[in-house]
């Protein structure tokens, strides 16, 4: 198959979105009791809370001209699947996942520990993790990338 | 810099077959859209230009001659197509969302008179999609 014209001129990312429910608990054991609900809110609630989280990895890559792909889904879906949607889906991120044991599982911070997760991906260049906390929040990260949030 | 987005959507078939492959490779690497007769979804593109905008119109770019421009180069070439066999562009290549995305980016950068093309996203499906951007210290500038 021959390769798709002025290929190098352009930069091309693929996108895929991934869906997961987890709960979280928002809180810091060195804040007092007070503090922690002044900051937290009603995210602070020691019970925790849930989300339906969207999470949209973009990768980027030459096009294979023989399958006309940046990498094969099937490759990616599986790899997300392993890294992200098994150990996270309906658990508790504070109890379930060890990198949340200290750190306060923010959208902030999960997006920092999924693209953390997703970077050894073999076939293809991770550039950015977008994650949907709630269809208003969303957060992004693009690791040391100078130019991932350029577009 | 402003940017600006018109978003449209054309329905389209198409099937992935590498003639280069055996059958069973073909299944293997493209699984059920290697199924000969084809397959179809609605996509939804998404054109980005960048510029700054003019002061006597207040617009980056006159939208209704960018809407003519996706009427006339992807809705006309691609809408109710079977994308493999009725787009030339395509022709010896694997119809995936990034090749389309890819053409379309070709044959709509030197149309865009006003402005730049910034970006050409095509969803697939809500939950897969391809971008492309201008590469190089170009495109990362002027971005």
């Amino acid at each position: 198959m021959s390769p798709n014209a002025q290929n190098g001129a352009v930069k091309i990312e693929l996108g895929r979105r991934y869906r997961f429910a987890a709960s979280h608990r928002l809180h810091n054991p060195d804040l007092s009791e007070d503090e922690n609900y002044r900051l937290y809110g009603k995210c602070n609630n020691p019970y925790g809370h849930g989300h339906n989280y969207v999470v949209e990895v973009l990768v980027s890559g030459k096009l294979d001209p023989a399958t006309g792909m940046i990498a094969n889904l099937a490759d990616l879906d599986g790899f997300v699947e392993r890294e992200v949607l098994q150990p996270f889906d309906h658990k508790s991120l504070n109890q379930d996942v060890a990198a949340f044991r200290g750190t306060v599982p923010t959208t902030e911070n999960l997006c920092k520990e999924i693209f953390r997760r997703l970077k050894p991906f073999p076939k293809a260049k991770l550039e950015r993790v977008r994650i949907q906390e709630t269809s208003n929040n969303s957060f992004e990260y693009a690791g040391d990338n100078p130019e991932g949030f350029e577009r | 810099m402003v940017l600006l987005t018109r978003k449209i959507e054309f329905a389209a078939s198409h099937l992935y077959h590498n003639p280069d492959f055996s059958p069973e490779e073909n299944r293997r690497i493209f699984g059920k859209c290697n199924n000969p007769h084809g397959h179809g979804h609605n996509y939804t593109l998404e054109v980005t230009v960048a510029g700054e905008p003019d002061p006597a119109t207040g617009m980056v770019l006159d939208l209704k001659e960018l809407k003519d421009t996706l009427e006339r180069e992807v809705m006309q070439r691609m809408d109710h197509r079977f994308l493999n066999y009725e787009v030339p562009e395509l022709a010896g290549q694997i119809p995936t969302c990034e090749n389309i995305a890819l053409v379309i980016w070709n044959l709509l950068d030197p149309r865009i008179k006003q402005g730049k093309l910034h970006r050409v996203r095509l969803y697939e499906t809500p939950d897969l999609f391809a971008d492309c951007y201008r590469s190089g210290s170009d495109g990362a500038k002027a971005r």
